[in-house]
């Protein structure tokens, strides 16, 4: 992969190659793997990474006064300034890591949410992942606060209109998802931010998808707060990431309180250490987040832009295959262009879980089930979907696959081709 | 660890979606609710929605009729029409002795068919060997032992992977 090559389809063949875990076979078919919304496999660099750290470096950061603690303490840091770049943040001191997208919204329900009144306004949309919505039902809980909620407009899109509907003067907060998980349908975020700013709401962004998948910049969104997790971009799991706005995350008190986190202890109290480290109380995850650097550099390296390009264009593909299958059902925007990487679907009546076992036998990996997205389901009327997810390394041949598994699951199931 | 197994013991998806089962997923047994139970329950799995709503009709010890609702994958489904036919006409003790073998054979792959006679169900048994299957076999089962301990004036220690209750009797 040369700098020639950015902007234009990806050399799959190239990238696959740098991927140990999609040589193998599953029930002696070679692995086809499309559940790469739930997670991504990792590049050799990123394996090597880890293995690397803990072989050459391991010690823990921010308080050894040698080498190992040096040598560490600079890579853990030296990611946080890569992560700060690749989402367009002003400073590295914006980047918070955590475990993942969902403690990323918990610090932010927990500290944001012990501001509210009865009576303030929560805006979701209806297509959140049980992460962007559970948490602020706590806060609820806690605070009297009420949940709103973006409905799906006809095309199964969250769109400005149906978020003008939800925003008010009571709006206090607005935390939607960038990029559904299960309709694949990319929010407008930069309008709606706009709308939040104009009620003095905050406004936080769910990037678990969109982040691995097509260019994310903070500046752009028009964002307060921003989450995504490593390993659904190539990273390792157990690295989430939480981006705020400087002066935003400055305003906001702890999270987790501990080693790492204070300035000067005393008995009976603390003051805070300087962002970013007053909200990494504890040892955090020094090797995964160092490895997270690998995936990033990967992600440079073919470019975000590229990436993006060679989703879409999967994308269409799939839908274009999928919609000519008769019984088959795809959920989210009917065309491909409003969508990315993501494909729920039901096909002729047959369960999504008896799909997922069939597709299993043929090594085709997809996702079975509610995608954590319980109300969604409801809304769209189905009780399950299967769910197929595109990303780097995937090529036209595995969705063949795919088609062709669906095929043998509706003969299983007594249909003809 | 799964490859070794299965190089010596091949796990095909004729073992699950044996025709019996297809055949109670396409047309199912004894569905709807009944107007004569007696007691009334219901489960779910949350790990993947499937769900089960069992009215039993229990009358001086023995198991008139069931009726089921609910939605879900073929091996959850198909388990609940076939357990339908099954149960009717036991009595309390004998529905819940085979309640308990057909549990048995549903998570233990090496269950002995031979050992006693489980009739239709038994096409249940190809369940045991897809691990990630198991819990949709189950579902209608726990539901059962639910309504039925519930008639033998029992309760059941809530099984927290696959909740049930009694809704009403």
């Amino acid at each position: 992969m040369t700098a020639a090559t950015k902007g234009t389809p990806l050399d799959t063949a190239a990238i696959r190659a740098q991927f140990p875990i999609l040589a193998r076979e599953v029930h002696g078919h070679p692995l086809v793997y499309l559940d790469n919304a739930a997670t991504t496999q990792k590049p050799q660099a990123v394996i090597d990474a880890l293995t690397g750290y803990y072989s050459t470096m391991n010690a823990n950061i921010h308080r050894g006064l040698h080498t190992l603690a040096e040598e560490a303490t600079a890579a853990y840091e030296h990611v946080r300034k890569q992560v700060a770049e690749f989402i367009g943040a002003s400073s590295h001191r914006e980047v918070v890591f955590t475990r993942n997208t969902t403690e990323s919204l918990n610090l932010l329900a927990y500290t944001l949410g012990a501001r509210l009144k009865p009576g303030d306004e929560i805006v979701l949309t209806a297509a959140e992942h049980h992460s962007n919505l559970v948490p602020w039902q706590l806060v609820t809980q806690r605070t009297g606060a009420v949940l709103r909620f973006i409905e799906l407009n006809d095309d199964q899109q969250i769109d400005v209109d149906t978020a003008r509907a939800a925003i008010n003067a009571n709006t206090r907060i607005v935390s939607i998802v960038h990029m559904s998980n299960v309709l694949g349908s990319i929010a407008p975020v930069a309008e709606i931010a706009e709308m939040a700013r104009a009620v003095g709401a905050t406004m936080i962004v769910d990037a678990a998808q969109s982040a691995p998948h097509i260019p994310v910049d903070v500046g752009e969104l028009g964002a307060d707060y921003l989450a995504f997790s490593a390993h659904k971009m190539l990273g390792p799991t157990g690295v989430g990431v939480l981006w705020g706005r400087q002066e935003l995350l400055a305003d906001l008190d702890p999270f987790l309180g501990g080693g790492e986190m204070i300035s000067v202890v005393t008995r009976e109290e603390s003051s805070w250490a300087a962002l970013p480290h007053k909200f990494e109380a504890g040892t955090p995850n020094i090797a995964d987040v160092i490895a997270f650097g690998a995936a990033l550099d990967f992600l440079n390296e073919i470019g975000m832009d590229a990436i993006a390009a060679h989703d879409a264009e999967l994308t269409e593909y799939a839908v274009d295959r999928l919609s000519r299958l008769e019984g088959l059902d795809i959920y989210g925007p009917a065309d491909p262009a409003e969508r990315s990487a993501v494909i729920a679907f039901n096909y002729r009546d047959i369960h999504s879980h008896d799909v997922a076992t069939i597709l299993d036998r043929s090594g085709v990996a997809i996702r079975a089930g509610h995608h954590c997205a319980q109300p969604l389901m409801r809304t769209l009327g189905v009780p399950a979907t299967a769910r197929a997810s595109f990303y780097l390394y995937n090529e036209r041949s595995e969705i063949d696959a795919l088609v062709d598994g669906l095929l043998e699951a509706g003969e299983r199931f007594g249909f003809e081709r | 660890m799964t490859s070794n197994r299965e190089s010596q013991n091949p796990i095909d998806l004729d073992d699950l979606y044996r025709d019996v089962i297809l055949d109670h997923y396409r047309s199912p047994r004894n569905r709807g609710a009944r107007d004569d139970a007696t007691i009334s329950a219901e489960g779910f799995n949350p790990s993947c929605g499937d769900e089960i709503q069992l009215s039993v009709a229990i009358l001086d010890g023995t198991v008139n009729g069931l009726g089921f609702g609910g939605s879900g994958c073929s091996i959850s489904q198909s388990s609940a029409s076939m357990m339908t036919e099954a149960m009717t006409g036991r009595s309390l003790e004998s529905a819940r002795e085979m309640s308990k073998h057909v549990q048995q054979m549903l998570t233990d792959d090496t269950f002995d068919l031979d050992a006693v006679d489980l009739g239709d169900l038994e096409a249940l048994s190809g369940v045991a060997k897809f691990p990630v299957r198991i819990k949709c076999g189950l579902l209608a089962w726990k539901v059962l032992d639910q309504a039925l301990a519930n008639a033998s004036g029992e309760s059941v220690s809530d099984d927290s992977d696959i909740p049930t209750r009694v809704t009403s009797g």
